[in-house]
């Protein structure tokens, strides 16, 4: 018994060959958050206080800073390929769904361009 | 058109709620609300570089009790996705995916998101 529909054997068509890479970014970066947010959560907990000076004191130091600047850019990706399948998978209608992919993209490259200014504006310019 | 004897998604509305569905409709909804703690995090990093009125706005929305809930709600999503998400990644492997196993991971997954959340705030505090 074959599982292709009726259409999908008229058009001719197989897969679009990228499912595997959307699969495998989202279990790399997944691994990779665990890491990254595991120390943030750990350095969020001890952290003495948040202050201003306290905060700007965390952010500028060095190696705070390139973990702030990994977690970053992997969690707005991360975010992106989820919210990506959340979209295709809720939002019905063509249009409206190219819309919000492109908007849930410029979103995510806005966090993270927000992101990464922040940081090196605190640990370079402070 | 022989499309009688293709598998059939299960009916939503008749089917009796698995612990196995309840975490993974908790997975995607903790992952949704860690994009939404995402934005305040990168307006935390942003307030900070600019300047300290900013970032006294920022504190002041924050030590709030919606702002307390949010922050209490957005570590038990982080543990909850994080441990979860192991989960997913076992699977990925071929292990686990008998229904017992899933359903005792399940509560697993439940119990120890709730310790770690828990043990979080002991050390925070």
């Amino acid at each position: 018994m074959s599982l292709r529909s009726p259409l999908g054997r008229v058009l001719g068509l197989g897969t679009a060959k990228d499912g595997t890479a959307h699969w495998w970014g989202q279990r790399v970066s997944g691994g990779a958050m665990a890491v990254l947010g595991l120390w943030f959560a750990w350095a969020l907990a001890t952290m003495p206080g948040f202050s201003y000076a306290e905060a700007i004191a965390f952010i500028g130091q060095p190696v705070n800073a390139l973990l702030l600047l990994l977690l970053s850019v992997t969690m707005a990706y991360h975010s992106f390929l989820g919210i990506q399948v959340v979209i295709e998978d809720y939002v019905h209608g063509h249009g409206l769904k190219i819309a919000s992919l492109v908007l849930s993209r410029f979103a995510h490259i806005i966090l993270a361009v927000a992101a990464v200014f922040a940081i090196l504006k605190l640990g370079i310019g402070a | 058109m022989n499309n009688h004897d293709r598998p059939l998604s299960p009916h939503l509305s008749i089917y009796r709620w698995p612990i196995t569905m309840a975490t993974s409709i908790l997975h995607r909804a903790t992952g949704v609300a860690m994009t939404a703690g995402f934005i305040v995090f990168v307006v935390w990093l942003f307030d900070a570089a600019t300047g300290s009125d900013a970032y006294a706005m920022f504190l002041g929305a924050m030590d709030t009790t919606a702002g307390c809930v949010l922050l209490v709600g957005w570590s038990y999503a982080f543990f909850y996705h994080l441990s979860n998400g192991i989960r997913h990644l076992i699977w990925d492997t071929g292990r686990g995916l008998e229904i017992g196993q899933a359903t005792a991971s399940a509560w697993f997954v439940i119990v120890t998101s709730i310790v770690l959340t828990a043990a979080f705030w002991w050390v925070a505090s």
